[in-house]
């Protein structure tokens, strides 16, 4: 059975993030049916997160968090943009990973904030963290600000986002067609 | 089976008090403590070895050798000595001039030490941690059996005909014991020699243990030492007791709370549920104690940490009698269904006797 491993950090609830990391979930069962996905809102375990950093070891419950992330056969990991960067519960969660747990694993990447100013939070905070950690994080991140939930755009990039999460999850080369999006010239001319 | 104490030596203000003993009152508590483990009966007193505050113990085996002087029968040991910082050609000549004085009274516990600057300040490097550890026991083992060693090696000084001095008492080396928290690599080094492996067992969940000694027992088989049983374990322990379990709890709280390692994170009882720490009357200490058996196997010693957090030095005394109480029934209970080849710690005068170098 194929895993899917989905972690978000919005600190609210309900909260844009669960809302973006719901959708990212959503759009990539649709491309691999009977994926397994299990959801977790750090904000439940941010105690234990706290704890661990302390003690050096995880509780029972945030260990079962963790088992479930690292063995996943991929990871959604959606956070709030907190003063430029993903926020410290977010980052105290990936603290408290072992070396080398996320080598290789396909991970997409998704933030939220409050403004678009904000939508390089993925490519200069998350990607960077990732390859750190030697995660194979696909080329679309999906940033969604505030107003995206009112606007055009968003599905097209979670579903672009999705796709390609769910090409290295059954590990076949992208499928979208070289024309796709083409529209004919007599359709671009029409009402002119 | 042998039960003792150990101690990190660290200098922490009394949280109850914000008294800071010194340095001086450190040490000589430090002692007082070893003095107090022989007198209610425990057989091993070992101390840690730093090298930066606010921890005293640099240099275990003067404070060993003084301790050797008040004593009779407490076996003397390190936990750790440093392995990786330090000169194993000094550790072997410390420690056979300790064991001559103290009558072989002697073993010791390897670690590797996880304070970073350290390395640097002994002019090693701290991502060299597993390979020092590894040399420079080869080396220590060697000098140990040798008479006259010719050795050359990446991280110190080559050897040539080289003798090291005091040699060890009977042609006898100390029993070495090699302690982690974490690394398989140290466990595999215990089995490979058929040394003792020591599991610090104080600030990890059991199951942490469970797997690094496990692998060590497999692997000490493995090496033609004996049967996974009979592999020489030790284990930590930290405990604190009151006759009235709510008065161990309440006068153990502020120490637990701002204890430099774990305070300020989970609740006492998280942690008592967590880990093997156990807080509370004589009997709830022998009964956890007791589980220890059952999740790692018959073992060789038992050492409980007793003397930090900034516990004053007379309710550490105080503890020691409690210790005192209960280890006679810690001995009685270990000892049933133990099976008759599973072997007891080595000493100078097993280990003597059954002709080992």
């Amino acid at each position: 059975m194929t895993t899917l491993a989905v972690v978000q950090a919005g600190l609210g609830s309900p909260s844009s993030t669960q809302l973006l990391a719901t959708r990212l979930a959503e759009a990539t069962e649709r491309f691999v049916p009977g994926l397994q996905v299990r959801t977790t809102h750090l904000r439940d375990v941010a105690r234990d997160i706290a704890d661990n950093l302390v003690t050096g070891f995880p509780s029972a419950r945030l260990r079962e968090v963790v088992e479930s992330v690292v063995s996943a056969d991929a990871l959604i990991a959606v956070t709030p943009t907190f003063n430029a960067s993903y926020n410290g519960l977010f980052k105290s969660f990936v603290d408290v990973l072992e070396p080398e747990s996320l080598a290789g694993k396909p991970v997409l990447i998704g933030a939220t904030g409050g403004t678009e100013r904000h939508s390089l939070v993925l490519d200069h905070a998350l990607r960077p963290l990732f390859a750190y950690l030697r995660a194979i994080v696909v080329p679309t991140g999906v940033y969604a600000a505030s107003s995206d939930w009112g606007a055009e755009g968003l599905p097209g990039r979670v579903d672009r986002a999705a796709g390609e999460l769910a090409d290295l999850l059954v590990g076949r080369a992208p499928t979208q067609p070289a024309t796709a999006g083409f529209v004919p010239f007599d359709q671009l001319l029409a009402g002119r | 089976m042998q039960f003792g104490v150990f101690t990190v030596g660290d200098v922490t203000p009394d949280p109850t008090t914000g008294r800071t003993p010194t340095e001086a009152e450190r040490i000589k508590a430090m002692v007082a403590i070893a003095l107090k483990a022989e007198e209610v009966g425990l057989d091993v007193f070992a101390t840690g070895e730093h090298h930066n505050p606010p921890f005293v113990p640099s240099s275990p085996t003067t404070m060993l050798g003084y301790i050797a002087a008040r004593t009779e029968r407490l076996i003397l040991s390190t936990a750790t000595t440093l392995i990786t910082t330090n000169d194993p050609v000094k550790i072997a000549e410390d420690y056979a001039m300790l064991q001559h004085l103290a009558d072989g009274r002697v073993d010791l516990i390897m670690g590797r030490g996880n304070t970073g600057p350290v390395y640097p300040w002994f002019g090693k490097d701290i991502r060299d941690g597993i390979d020092l550890a590894i040399e420079n026991y080869a080396l220590l083992h060697k000098l140990w059996r040798e008479d006259v060693v010719d050795w050359e090696g990446k991280h110190r000084t080559p050897l040539q005909s080289f003798t090291s001095t005091p040699r060890p008492l009977d042609d006898v080396p100390p029993f070495v014991w090699h302690g982690s928290i974490r690394s398989p690599q140290i466990a595999e080094q215990a089995a490979y020699y058929g040394d003792g492996f020591f599991a610090n067992h104080i600030f990890w969940p059991k199951e942490h243990f469970q797997r690094l000694i496990g692998f060590y027992r497999e692997r000490y088989e493995h090496y033609g030492h004996g049967a996974a049983h009979q592999a020489i374990v030790g284990l930590g322990g930290q405990v604190f007791m009151r006759r009235n379990s709510q008065d161990a709890v309440r006068e153990f709280r502020p120490y637990f709370d701002n204890a430099p390692v774990y305070g300020h994170g989970p609740s006492l009882e998280e942690f008592t549920e967590q880990t093997p720490l156990t807080v509370g009357s004589p009997q709830e200490v022998i009964d956890k104690t007791l589980t220890f058996r059952e999740h790692f196997g018959d073992y060789q010693r038992q050492l409980f940490l007793m003397d930090h957090a900034g516990l004053p030095l007379k309710t550490v005394l105080e503890q020691l009698d409690f210790l005192g109480e209960i280890v006679p029934t810690l001995r009685r209970e270990f000892a049933v269904g133990r099976p008759a080849d599973v072997p007891d710690a080595p000493t100078h005068a097993s280990l003597l006797k059954a002709g080992v170098r």
